[in-house]
């Protein structure tokens, strides 16, 4: 086993319900998604996000499109027109949940290296000198 | 419709301030049936009603004006019907401006305007509380009754009836304030193909067309994090179009030659987005359930979707309700290198102390570092030590105006009284906010869909 950072296995969108965040995640490669429902339990996600959410995890799965949607309530600094944070209606939660660590086989651990991110050397087209 | 029997719907508009150009490249850049815009969000609602406030006149999306004035005459020739919430809190205003524009664009005379109304329970609100309507908050339970000194709007979130009446009535343009979302994308599908209301799995289908139009670009490419480096052309993105066929399956794809990528996994983070209970997606036509949803690519930049269930919806509609909550401001500060972040922390302890000698009581103060925290708090761990800048940003929030109006006196002097090394205050003094909070509530269908009209005049 290994442990490896989601961000390699899944992508992510989140949105929101009032001061409810929510987090679709979406494996990369379907053959993952039985390993993310048995790793990724609302238990381990309550505790990944620890004060940033002060209520309960709920957890719905989607086996028909690979995706587990999480619901985090009270992750919003009480939602919308009330919150204070620059991210109130939770639009980059997803990644943040992105960061939890979870173990995996070793061979599934080699074959997501680097999944996710960037591939190294590439550069976004610029328009303005730099 | 289309020689094969599909319904093309174009998708125009995600949100109130997407992209202008959008709905222009939807009727030119190739054949659509119908073009859908999405004005509202719960925000939004909130936003137009202070809007309305101010000017009576107003309280819609102004921008649906102009942008039909540029468009009209093409879909009066090419024969594009366009279905939108941007009527918002004032449907009325937005018709009546829509016709004014009309006439400018020189299609008097061969376009009609369609207008629903009813949805608006503002003026009923008392005689519905009076007659045993509680509308209890949805997730705190709590009865209207303890804010209704406070309610400045309540709108209940109509479904498809309204809209196909509309169009069967032959309207070319149908204005509605708060429909949901995907009623603007299955509403045309039920009109088209004669959909009865008790045909559950195809409206179902028709919802999750909806929730994957609602969002424009979102679902094709547009904040799409799979492979986001390789999708081509973004400044040209090309919005979702959902080619339906009568059984209820249905294609989305993008008119050819446009930026941006559809494909089953850029589909299935839209289809995500923003839900609760997958199994039961609810909407005041049917309850869908996204849990049956099957998505197979099916060629480039096409994705056919198939296989969705849906069962009866439920008795309620849901009721967007806004009232007044309190005062919020918030102020940012630019901190550079070297301990950038040292001198934003050590600037929001002085900012902090400086508030309460000032004794100004807030419900909250929360201070974020942009660059550093503000959007994985705890989890981003501790500040990289050689950060070459962050920005400040520290929120306050209080039921009265007062306090949250000597905050935003409180983040200039700390230019000059604070930690060195910071700018980015060109943007001038933070601005007090009246907060419009959210109140979701349920009402029985039947206390408001008797008061729903719908009124179609020649433009």
């Amino acid at each position: 086993m290994m442990r490896v950072q989601l961000v390699h296995l899944a992508h992510a969108r989140s949105g929101d319900k009032g001061d409810t965040a929510n987090v679709g995640v979406i494996a990369y490669d379907r053959a993952h998604y039985e390993l993310l429902r048995q790793r990724l339990t609302p238990e381990r996600v309550k505790e990944h996000f620890g004060p940033m959410v002060s209520g309960a995890v709920e957890r719905y799965e989607l086996p028909n499109l690979g995706a587990l949607n999480f619901l985090l309530h009270g992750a919003l600094g009480g939602g919308g027109t009330m919150s204070l944070m620059n991210d109130a209606q939770g639009k980059v939660f997803s990644t943040a949940l992105l960061r939890v660590e979870i173990d995996v086989p070793d061979e599934v651990a080699r074959a997501v290296r680097g999944r996710g991110r960037v591939p190294e050397g590439w550069t976004p087209a610029r328009r303005h000198g730099r | 419709m289309s020689a094969n029997g599909v319904v093309r719907i174009a998708s125009g508009q995600g949100f109130w301030g997407d992209d202008l150009e959008a709905p222009v490249r939807q009727v030119e850049r190739g054949p659509i049936d119908y073009l859908m815009m999405d004005y509202l969000a719960e925000v939004t609602m909130s936003i137009m009603q202070k809007q309305r406030a101010r000017d009576p006149s107003a309280g819609y999306a102004r921008d649906f004006v102009p942008l039909m004035e540029r468009i009209f005459p093409r879909c009066v020739e090419a024969g594009i019907r366009v279905v939108t919430n941007a009527g918002g809190v004032n449907p009325e205003g937005c018709a009546a401006a829509l016709v004014e524009a009309g006439r400018r664009a020189g299609v008097a005379g061969r376009a009609r305007v369609g207008l629903v109304t009813g949805d608006d329970l503002m003026d009923r609100l008392d005689e519905l509380l009076a007659a045993g309507h509680e509308l209890r908050h949805m997730e705190t339970d709590a009865p209207l009754a303890t804010v209704r000194d406070r309610v400045q709007s309540a709108n209940a979130y109509i479904g498809a009836g309204p809209i196909v009446r509309a169009l069967g009535m032959g309207a070319d343009v149908v204005v509605t304030g708060r429909s949901t979302d995907t009623a603007l994308t299955y509403a045309p599908l039920m009109h088209e193909f004669g959909w009865s209301a008790d045909d559950h799995n195809r409206i179902a289908a028709g919802v999750v067309a909806g929730h994957i139009n609602e969002c424009g670009a979102q679902c094709t490419g547009g904040n799409c994090m799979i492979d986001w480096w390789t999708i081509p052309d973004l400044a040209d993105v090309g919005f979702p179009i959902v080619e339906a066929a009568p059984d209820g399956t249905f294609v989305v794809t993008k008119h050819e030659g446009t930026g941006g990528r559809v494909t089953a996994a850029s589909v299935t983070e839209q289809i995500v987005y923003e839900m609760g209970d997958p199994a039961t997606y609810i909407t005041p036509d049917v309850i869908a359930d996204f849990t049956t949803i099957r998505l197979e690519d099916d060629g480039p930049d096409r994705v056919r979707v198939q296989g969705v269930r849906g069962r009866a919806a439920t008795d309620f509609l849901k009721v967007s309700i806004a009232y007044s909550s309190g005062w919020k401001a918030t102020g940012t500060l630019t901190y550079a290198w070297p301990d950038a972040a040292a001198k934003a922390l050590a600037a929001d302890g002085i900012l902090r102390e400086r508030l309460e000698r000032l004794d100004l009581a807030f419900d909250e103060i929360r201070t974020e570092l942009v660059g550093w925290d503000s959007t994985h708090g705890a989890l981003a761990g501790e500040p990289p030590p050689d950060l070459p800048e962050v920005q400040l940003r520290v929120g306050v929030r209080a039921d009265d105006r007062g306090p949250v109006e000597r905050f935003t006196r409180e983040i200039a002097p700390l230019i000059l009284t604070g930690p060195p090394s910071v700018t980015g205050f060109a943007g001038g003094r933070p601005h007090a906010q009246e907060i419009m909070a959210y109140w979701p509530a349920l009402i029985r269908k039947e206390a408001v869909e008797p008061h729903l009209t719908v009124r179609v005049e020649p433009v």
